[in-house]
């Protein structure tokens, strides 16, 4: 035994070393993706016997006013939440400097990240609340008549996602400002000796240099956007009549719903937004399977 | 440096950037600050309509009424009993994995890599039905271990990839030392590399607190009672109760808010490390 062990525990140790993490990850991550695609093809309410319906589940999709509803809000999720990539890089680059007191102001403004999200659709509800809220009072003083947000069928996503940008701009803003601190000096200088300066440095100069700090940033923003769903449940449960659903919160609402549960087209939804998501996973995952490759 | 330090410009610049410094943080913070002086705003004020003037008096009794007569002491607790062993779990588990796939070249290291990497994008959606059934079958449904074990499994997945990452960065000729010296692996691991990895661990336990403490979705999949459920769970149903009291509401957001702030600002320098981890080659 301790020969055979003496001999082979090179090859044997990373599958020991991996065992754990790998198990709990398979049988809680790995698994249930398939599982939910298995159930997607089943009418079942969680509890009692399923019953296989074949595609059923995606036919009344197909059909269903509010998954219109949802995947439109989450194209507007995704496309306003990539402001927060260079609304972030405009504020590191305000805030890339040394005077006195810059630590404490950049934490600051990192300050709305590490807050729940939770805590920031109430401050967000507060801030749009009718009658007193302070966005409303803004309104109401600046064109004479106040809009109550979050009870606008037109404004209700728009709001909301103002919420979601705050965090995710100071998330970017800290991957820039680490970027930012890491440029090479020296080219920054040659650049400004031949003349460069303003858009021309940061589009020539700044900007190929921050590539990995721009790629996270999009991979967090993007993931960001289509995992939104807190935001939602909290500040308006997808009303005003589910006019702000997403997807991620209309499969929970359809999976959990209080007039019974409907795990199989609450799986259908998911696989859709699955579906949607691996578009965009795979890209990532083929660029840094590229980069891993290369070195 | 980029921007041109703000000391070779004028003096005007320097002046006007100088004020323009606070103003935006005032600006940028103003949700915030807008909560936190509602939050010492007696319930009074409110109900007379005094949003934006002074304060009849600072109304600590706020948060007072929330600590002594509220669920808001106990939803803490439990958050503390999800967070905490999600830490420990996950941290534990992926000083392994991030071990095995730094150190030893296999087949299918990348690919096994790739799917911790992958699976950590998944949308929560895709993951709800099969892990609430797993965790009722596993009579865990409703309990702080029910939920940490999720936790702990999926975080596994984004916490490999740092592990991984740092170990890579560490100079393979310790290990190769070792090995020549007939050092076994397992005390490789656990004398070579795992005390160089002590600021990787404090970066992650940072991070992994505060996305865990945060957490929403999974805590109300998988808990629904008072006796159980996290603070953002119980937040979300207090505010269900105190329909436009909203001092209260503004107290509690706080009171939940503090524990990661309080740990970013502690331990400023390994957040930021480990969020940033690949944002620099």
């Amino acid at each position: 035994m301790s020969a055979f062990w003496k001999a082979n525990q090179r090859r044997l140790a990373p599958w020991l070393f991996l065992a754990p993490g790998a198990l709990m990850f398979a049988l809680y991550v790995i698994i249930p993706i398939f599982q939910s695609l298995w159930i997607s093809f089943y009418d079942w309410d969680g509890l009692g016997k399923a019953t296989w319906i074949g595609t059923a589940n995606y036919v009344e999709l197909v059909d269903d006013d509010s998954f219109y509803t949802s995947l439109k809000n989450n194209v507007i999720w995704l496309v306003l939440y990539m402001l927060a990539v260079p609304l972030g890089l405009l504020i590191a680059i305000f805030l890339n400097q040394t005077v006195w007191g810059m630590r404490v102001y950049k934490s600051l403004f990192f300050f709305p990240f590490v807050i729940s999200q939770v805590v920031v659709g109430l401050m967000f509800s507060w801030f749009y609340a009718p009658d007193f809220g302070l966005f409303y009072k803004l309104i109401e003083w600046s064109t004479g008549t106040g809009v109550a947000v979050l009870a606008d069928e037109r404004f209700v996503t728009y709001g909301i996602i103002a919420a979601g940008l705050w965090p995710q701009i100071a998330y970017v803003m800290i991957l820039y400002l680490t970027g930012l601190n890491n440029v090479a000096p020296d080219q920054v200088e040659a650049a400004r000796l031949d003349g460069a300066k303003g858009w021309k440095m940061l589009w020539y100069v700044i900007l190929p240099q921050l590539r990995p700090a721009t790629f996270i940033a999009v991979v967090v923003t993007v993931i960001g956007a289509l995992r939104s769903f807190d935001l939602v449940s909290i500040m308006t449960d997808g009303g005003p009549y589910g006019s702000s659903r997403v997807l991620s919160f209309f499969m929970y609402e359809q999976a959990l719903s209080e007039y019974g549960y409907r795990m199989g087209y609450g799986a259908a939804i998911a696989v859709v937004l699955f579906a949607i998501m691996m578009i965009f996973i795979s890209g990532f995952i083929w660029k840094m399977w590229r980069d891993e490759s290369e070195r | 440096m980029f921007p041109r330090p703000i000391e070779q410009t004028s003096p005007t610049t320097q002046r006007l950037y100088k004020t323009a410094l606070p103003v935006a943080l005032f600006l940028w913070l103003l949700p915030l600050i807008g909560v936190a002086v509602t939050s010492l705003r007696p319930a009074s004020d409110l109900a007379q309509g005094n949003y934006f003037g002074l304060p009849s008096h600072i109304a600590f009794e706020n948060y007072w009424q929330l600590a002594t007569e509220s669920a808001i002491p106990r939803y803490m607790v439990n958050s503390l009993w999800v967070t905490i062993p999600t830490v420990i779990g996950a941290v534990a588990l992926s000083c392994m994995t991030g071990f095995a796939l730094a150190i030893y070249r296999f087949r299918s290291n990348l690919l096994v890599f790739f799917l911790f990497v992958a699976g950590n994008f998944v949308p929560f959606q895709i993951l709800m039905v099969p892990v609430r059934d797993l965790t009722l079958q596993l009579g865990m449904y409703n309990t702080w271990y029910g939920l940490a074990l999720f936790h702990i499994a999926f975080q596994t997945g984004f916490c490999t990839l740092f592990m991984r990452n740092f170990i890579k960065s560490l100079p393979f000729e310790l290990i190769e030392a070792a090995r020549v010296e007939g050092v076994a692996e397992w005390r490789i691991f656990w004398h070579v590399v795992m005390p160089l990895m002590r600021p990787a661990i404090a970066a992650l336990s940072v991070l992994i607190f505060t996305f865990i403490w945060n957490d929403f979705f999974w805590a109300t999949v998988l808990t629904t009672s008072a006796e159980t459920q996290p603070i953002t769970a119980g937040l979300s149903s207090l505010n269900g109760q105190w329909i436009a009291q909203w001092q209260l509401v503004s107290a509690g957001s706080l009171l939940a808010a503090l524990p990661p702030v309080l740990m970013f600002f502690a331990m400023q320098k390994h957040f930021i490390a480990g969020l940033t981890l690949g944002a620099v080659k």
